[in-house]
């Protein structure tokens, strides 16, 4: 296994910067390369084809007139110096190529070459380059050195979008059959099979059968996790990660618990299984579209009112900023995009089109529908970790912030033990946690654990200072590498825990055991099963 | 790159897991866990044996949940836990026995 077993570098002051570089210190870092199948399974060339240098140019014009933002980022970077060391990877690797205008340089000292005066004439002066294997191999290890966080872009005085430049970097390695395996396969199997694991119909079912029976067991309700109703009123798409993993399964279980307790019918698609969609890490449009559209066939097929989203970072913020364009979810639909037009007819606009499940809890809170006993959290100290792309790339609620406000609030509700880290290290200046963006896979594991040592000092500020024992969080990538990188750490691996964990283990269900517990009486006021309608 | 168990060469890939699955014997589950540098009890191959079942009948391994309740059930309510599945594979119950079981590597967020 390509585990990394080097351990983690050491804390710093905080707050600190590495005052000493260390030229190509992960120089050595690059991911597998896609097989052809993976490639060619998702529209791109199975391996490096022949003249890829010339094509891998022409890619680079065409996106340059296809993206306006893009040309713009090539050429509006002064060198400033302000990103420097706003990146979680430079600050674990001292790696001069990891400051994000060094990384962003790397595609740019071509793009001059080619695409400018100065660098076609003088190149040397300009420092132009011209497209080697060396240049693609570099290309290959920095721009999967990057998690396309977008906390550079907060500090850049031009407002410069890095992640976009190393979307841009990726789709022309795509192009020429040079892609990333973790994401290719990944996105080869949600075409196939409906979801990043591969996960079939009959397995997932039998698998959240299991999870219901769990939650019948702790609260006493039959309370189900339904798969593939048709006219249920909400269609939850949420990450497969939620059907396997843990502490992703806990997150699943408490959206079923909130769901049940507010009475309404909802159900998951075994069709469209995954919220993820990694095309947007590769910059992929015809992939995002593709895989957007399959949420919106589920969604039609069922005949559902509402589409809710479950926790998922970069899933959040496709959903929020790119499923109206690309699949009519939400409103402004092309007027000749028949299923579009028929969706946006169909879903129910008296709520958001999409809406967060946080945003859902979170309402039944403000309506006083959920009833908690927050002691059953006591236990805990819970410090949150905002997730780059739901921080920076979305929203939640009707207000500016309201993305960090509200998963906040929700886990206040449920939970008397609540921390923040230092502030230069959450809401719009979160850190990535290390393993997003495409670079959660085992082949990257030191630049995971390098890249997650600012989130892990600021975290064990706050165990040492205020003894946080939890780190809630709203994304199955984080979920998923915060589990591995915390025991490296030397904290404990299920100190990471899922936001809807919190309120699911806090929630006083009607009629169930945690209620006649806590009422003291056996009543026999048991509440009439009214949501029986929402059977699977 | 290829795995060599009774002097026949396997198919694998880049780390190392089973390209065929039907090429995996008990052997080859042994040579496989050396690759991880794991020492193989009876407790390992309980899990071992029960990937295999379920992949034969789900085409996927199971999620960690759904192995530790099988566990429990199986072998007592003390083992029926992600702790216990953690000794047995330090690296994580899904992606290490997964490749001692000869099944593809898990992908996704996981």
């Amino acid at each position: 296994m390509a585990a990394y077993q080097a351990p983690p570098p050491e804390y710093r002051e905080l707050p600190d910067v590495p005052n000493k570089l260390e030229p190509d210190a992960t120089a050595h870092l690059s991911p597998f390369l896609a097989k052809p199948d993976h490639n060619e399974s998702i529209g791109f060339p199975g391996e490096l084809v022949d003249n890829w240098e010339e094509k891998a140019i022409d890619k680079m014009g065409e996106l340059l007139g296809k993206y306006r933002s893009f040309q713009v980022y090539m050429d509006a970077c002064v060198k400033c110096g302000a990103c420097t060391d706003k990146c979680h990877y430079f600050q674990g690797t001292s790696d001069p190529k990891n400051m994000p205008v060094a990384r962003q340089d790397l595609l740019r000292s071509v793009y001059r070459r080619h695409f400018t005066f100065a660098g076609k004439y003088f190149p040397k002066l300009v420092g132009a380059r011209d497209l080697t294997r060396e240049v693609l191999d570099e290309w290959h290890s920095y721009f999967h050195q990057c998690s396309q966080c977008r906390r550079c872009s907060v500090f850049c005085p031009y407002g410069i979008d890095t992640a976009e430049v190393s979307m841009a970097a990726r789709e022309i390695m795509d192009s020429v059959g040079h892609g990333q395996k973790y994401c290719n396969e990944i996105l080869g199997k949600l075409q196939k099979v409906g979801n990043n694991l591969g996960l079939p119909g009959k397995a997932l079912k039998a698998t959240l059968a299991e999870f219901a029976e769990e939650i019948e067991e702790d609260t006493g309700l039959p309370v189900k996790i339904p798969l593939d109703v048709e006219g249920a009123d909400i269609l939850l798409i949420t990450p497969s990660a939620d059907f396997f993993a843990e502490p992703h399964i806990d997150g699943l279980m408490g959206y079923a618990k909130v769901f049940h307790e507010a009475g309404v019918s909802w159900t998951l698609s075994s069709y469209a299984s995954e919220a993820a969609n990694f095309s947007m890490f590769i910059g992929s449009y015809s992939n995002l579209k593709t895989v957007a559209e399959r949420i919106r066939k589920a969604a039609i097929d069922l005949g559902v009112k509402r589409i809710i989203v479950g926790e998922c970072g970069h899933a959040w913020r496709v959903a929020y900023s790119f499923w109206n364009t690309t699949a009519g979810i939400g409103s402004g639909a092309a007027e000749d995009d028949e299923f579009a037009q028929k969706l946006q007819k169909q879903l129910d606009h008296n709520y958001p089109i999409p809406q967060h499940i946080c945003e859902f809890t979170y309402d039944l809170i403000q309506e006083n529908k959920l009833r908690f006993n927050k002691s059953e959290n006591d236990w805990r100290t819970i410090t949150f970790h905002d997730s780059c792309n739901v921080a920076r790339g979305s929203r939640m609620g009707s207000w500016a912030g309201g993305q960090f406000d509200i998963p906040r609030a929700v886990i206040k509700a449920a939970a008397n033990n609540f921390v923040e880290m230092d502030p230069a290290t959450i809401k719009e200046v979160t850190y990535c946690c290390g393993g997003g963006g495409g670079l959660l896979t085992d082949d990257l594991m030191e630049i995971r654990v390098k890249g997650a040592l600012p989130r892990m000092e600021a975290l064990n500020d706050v165990v040492e200072e205020q003894g946080v024992t939890h780190l809630a969080a709203i994304c199955a990538i984080c979920k998923a590498q915060f589990a591995k990188i915390l025991p490296i750490y030397k904290f404990p691996m299920d100190m990471i825990t899922s936001t809807h964990q919190i309120v699911g283990d806090a929630l006083v269900m009607t009629g169930s055991i945690q209620e006649k517990e806590l009422d003291g009486t056996d009543d026999d006021s048991d509440e009439n099963d009214t949501d029986s309608s929402e059977e699977s | 790159m290829g795995l060599m168990v009774e002097g026949k060469e396997l198919d694998t890939d880049e780390e190392g897991y089973l390209l065929d699955l039907n090429d995996w014997t008990r052997a080859a589950g042994a040579e496989l866990a050396k690759t991880e540098s794991l020492e193989m009890t009876d407790s390992h191959w309980e899990v071992i044996d029960f990937l295999r079942e379920y992949y034969d009948e789900y085409q996927i391994a199971p999620a960690v949940r759904v192995l530790t309740k099988a566990i429990g059930k199986k072998l007592g309510k003390d083992k029926g836990n992600s702790k216990y599945l953690y000794e047995l594979f330090p690296y994580g119950p899904a992606k290490q026995a997964c490749k001692v079981a000869g099944l593809p590597k898990p992908t996704g967020c996981i």
